[in-house]
């Protein structure tokens, strides 16, 4: 009762949130709601006793998905109200492919057949042993009968790594600032040596440091000039 | 049996990461080095599909038979033959990076799990990494915009069809209760008569493909994407991976879904027949020889189509035939396309090409062998494809296919003549001297394109093995 209770509010709610991240004003309202969806399909799958696809989404589509795209939205100027410009004239074709899919989905629902004692079947697809918690039994299969997938979805994220690092990485870049240690540590006009004749006093010395010849000045150059790598300085 | 079953897959992928491992290690560039290290990996996943034995690995995930030998051999050349062409071009365009080659090698992994894919999974998760890799190569000149706009589109329009595979795998799944292959066709021979949300499965998946192979209507980014990527990335688009796409689509729809080929035969007559007519029609006004292509290649695609269409083990054996023939042809093609350079700068029109035939007359020739075998000039390799493929949709009985797949290649056979004609009776200035790697491989692939009907015995054979293996 209390389980059946809980699946309507947690499918309500999601639901709803659906519907706001679509139709929010504010994409950073969408992007909230995108959250509290995904936290409410995250409590359905924990109700369906799958907790490890519930931690999943929890930690990586809460977690990061998320909230890059929050990062993204908030830090690209993006003008919303530009790109809402052709609404009006493409809605009527998004429209109808929309009723098509819709239809198609209905048309799949009606030729579904339910086997009779489905509900049963339901509850132990898999027969797990007692004592084997629903991640380590998801390894066990992904580590051994499905050892060949996992194996190539990891070249793929490999691929996807050297995708972004090709397209994006400029080793030789003038903008580039980077920190030169050994430039900083090699640095000779940081520490004057300054020395001080035997009776020379406050008046003769000065009580300020000696005047540098030229002071660096801060500004973006090349990361090699070590006028610019003082450590903490700019 | 498992690990030794996929040999040619693992050490081309392990040779990949310790490639990858090295070629990072050296302050300068290794291009050339890692080229040639992937090149050499290359040939020797080839020996290994050779040797390699058949039969099923990991719970019927992954099959070796002929039919994938015979693909992953022409996948393979595929790649080495569009990574010869790239090494010398990415140098002269300051892309020299050594990442170039080893996404090359792992879109060809790709490649070969799509080819050798039994699961709807695996069949994903090759097409994923095919893709992955091509979407980078695409805009691998970062700097130029045209090259950046060709990745991205490739990229979003890659991604819906890949969103559209998944959608059509899931219902497939949830109608027969199977990610196999094998799976799928027990369950649809169980059921009687076809349950209509396998159907639809079906349709998104071969929507999905036909975006992959660029058959009309999902051919839309096609000609924008060749155009605005480098031209040896091109190359490359244009050969292997529509090759293993054709590959992956004959095993699903003649593997799992054999018993349903009433619904697909429709689908794919319709795509050749729009393909056809499109590739033929709208290359006429082209003028850049890359956006040329691209339609020529629509066109082609359409034509190979037809042997899936008639579902004949005759239409298939043509289908195969015409994928090798058209690899090598149009691998040599582009050969021509890399070689256009003049005063160090690359070329894209087709009227730059003028004069070639005073110029350069062993390339004007080789770029007319292939032209004529493209339009299907009979002694030419080209016309061996398309008439084993017209011959099977005449026996049949599959006229309207024949008629309008003669009618447009006699179309199509103007824009090729055209390039011939500006070649040699238009009069320009000489082209950049070609490297040796780029004559090599014209002459390699011409010397194919013309006596390839002296010798068709050991191809038709291996087709014919290939065919036996998939339907048997």
């Amino acid at each position: 009762m209390i389980a059946a209770l809980a699946f309507y509010v947690f499918a309500a709610i999601l639901i709803a949130s659906a519907v706001m991240v679509v139709t929010s004003r504010n994409p950073v309202h969408s992007v909230l709601f995108l959250i509290l969806a995904f936290f409410n399909a995250s409590a359905l799958f924990l109700m369906a006793g799958a907790e490890f696809l519930a931690m999943i989404l929890v930690i990586v589509y809460v977690g990061a998905v998320a909230v890059l795209f929050l990062f993204i939205v908030m830090m690209l100027d993006i003008d919303f109200t530009q790109l809402r410009q052709g609404f009006q004239r493409y809605a009527p074709v998004g429209g109808v492919i929309g009723a098509i899919l819709f239809l198609e989905l209905l048309f799949v629902y009606g030729s579904w057949q339910f086997a009779p004692d489905a509900a049963t079947l339901r509850m132990n697809v898999v027969p797990v042993e007692p004592g084997v918690s629903n991640t380590e039994a998801l390894g066990r299969l992904v580590y051994t009968d499905y050892v060949f997938l996992f194996q190539v979805a990891g070249l793929i994220l490999l691929v996807a790594m050297i995708g972004a690092i090709v397209l994006t990485l400029r080793d030789k870049s003038v903008d580039s600032k980077r920190q030169d240690i050994a430039t900083q540590v090699a640095r000779a006009e940081a520490v004057v040596l300054t020395k001080v004749p035997a009776g020379a006093g406050l008046a003769t010395m000065g009580i300020t440091r000696r005047k540098l010849p030229e002071a660096p000045k801060p500004k973006a150059v090349a990361h090699d000039d070590p006028g610019h790598s003082g450590g903490g300085h700019h | 049996m498992n690990w030794t079953l996929i040999l040619p897959e693992l050490v081309l992928a392990m040779a990949g990461l310790v490639i990858l491992a090295v070629g990072v290690l050296p302050k300068r560039d290794t291009d050339f080095a890692t080229g040639m290290a992937v090149l050499g990996a290359l040939l020797l996943a080839g020996v290994l599909v050779v040797a390699q034995p058949e039969g099923e690995a990991f719970l019927g995930q992954y099959v070796s038979n002929a039919f994938t030998k015979f693909m992953k051999i022409l996948v393979l050349a595929g790649g080495a033959l569009g990574l010869v062409l790239a090494m010398d071009w990415n140098r002269k365009e300051g892309l020299a990076r050594f990442e170039f080659a080893i996404l090359i090698l792992f879109s060809t992994v790709g490649m070969m799990i799509m080819v050798s894919a039994n699961d709807l999974i695996a069949l994903y998760l090759g097409l994923e990494l095919l893709s992955l890799s091509l979407y980078v190569i695409a805009a691998f000149n970062r700097d130029s915009a045209r090259s950046a706009e060709a990745g991205l589109k490739y990229f979003v329009l890659g991604a819906l069809a890949s969103g559209l595979l998944l959608y059509g795998s899931s219902l497939v799944y949830g109608f027969s209760g199977s990610t196999n292959f094998d799976g799928i066709a027990d369950a649809i021979a169980g059921s009687e008569g076809a349950p209509f949300g396998l159907v639809i499965g079906l349709v998104f998946v071969l929507a999905a493909l036909a975006f992959k192979i660029s058959a009309v209507p999902f051919h839309m980014w096609t000609p924008d994407v060749y155009e605005g990527a480098p031209t040896p990335v091109t190359a490359f688009f244009a050969t292997a991976p529509k090759v293993a796409a054709i590959a992956l689509l004959t095993r699903v729809v003649a593997g799992p879904f054999a018993e349903l080929a009433v619904e697909w035969q429709q689908v794919l007559l319709i795509a050749s027949l729009c393909s056809m007519v499109l590739g033929s029609l709208a290359a006429i006004g082209q003028r850049n020889i890359k956006r040329l292509m691209a339609y020529s290649s629509i066109g082609h695609v359409g034509y190979a189509l037809i042997g899936l269409a008639v579902g004949s083990e005759m239409g298939i054996r043509g289908l195969l035939l015409y994928m090798a023939i058209y690899l090598f042809t149009n691998v040599g093609a582009f050969a021509v396309l890399v070689a256009m350079r003049r005063d160090g700068r690359a070329l894209e029109g087709v009227d730059d090409l003028a004069g070639l035939g005073r110029t350069d007359p062993a390339m004007a020739l080789a770029m007319t062998v292939f032209m004529l075998s493209m339009a299907g000039i009979p002694p030419l390799a080209g016309f061996f494809g398309k008439l084993y493929v017209f011959l099977a949709a005449v026996q049949g009985g599959y006229w309207t296919l024949a008629v309008v797949g003669v009618l447009s290649s006699a179309v199509s056979a103007y824009y090729y003549l055209r390039v011939i004609k500006v070649m040699y009776f238009d009069s320009g200035e000489a082209l950049d001297p070609r490297p040796p790697s780029l004559s090599v491989v014209l002459a390699g692939t011409g010397l194919f394109t013309v006596f390839f009907f002296l010798f068709p015995t050991p191809f038709l054979a291996a087709a014919q093995a290939a065919v036996a293996a998939l339907v048997g």
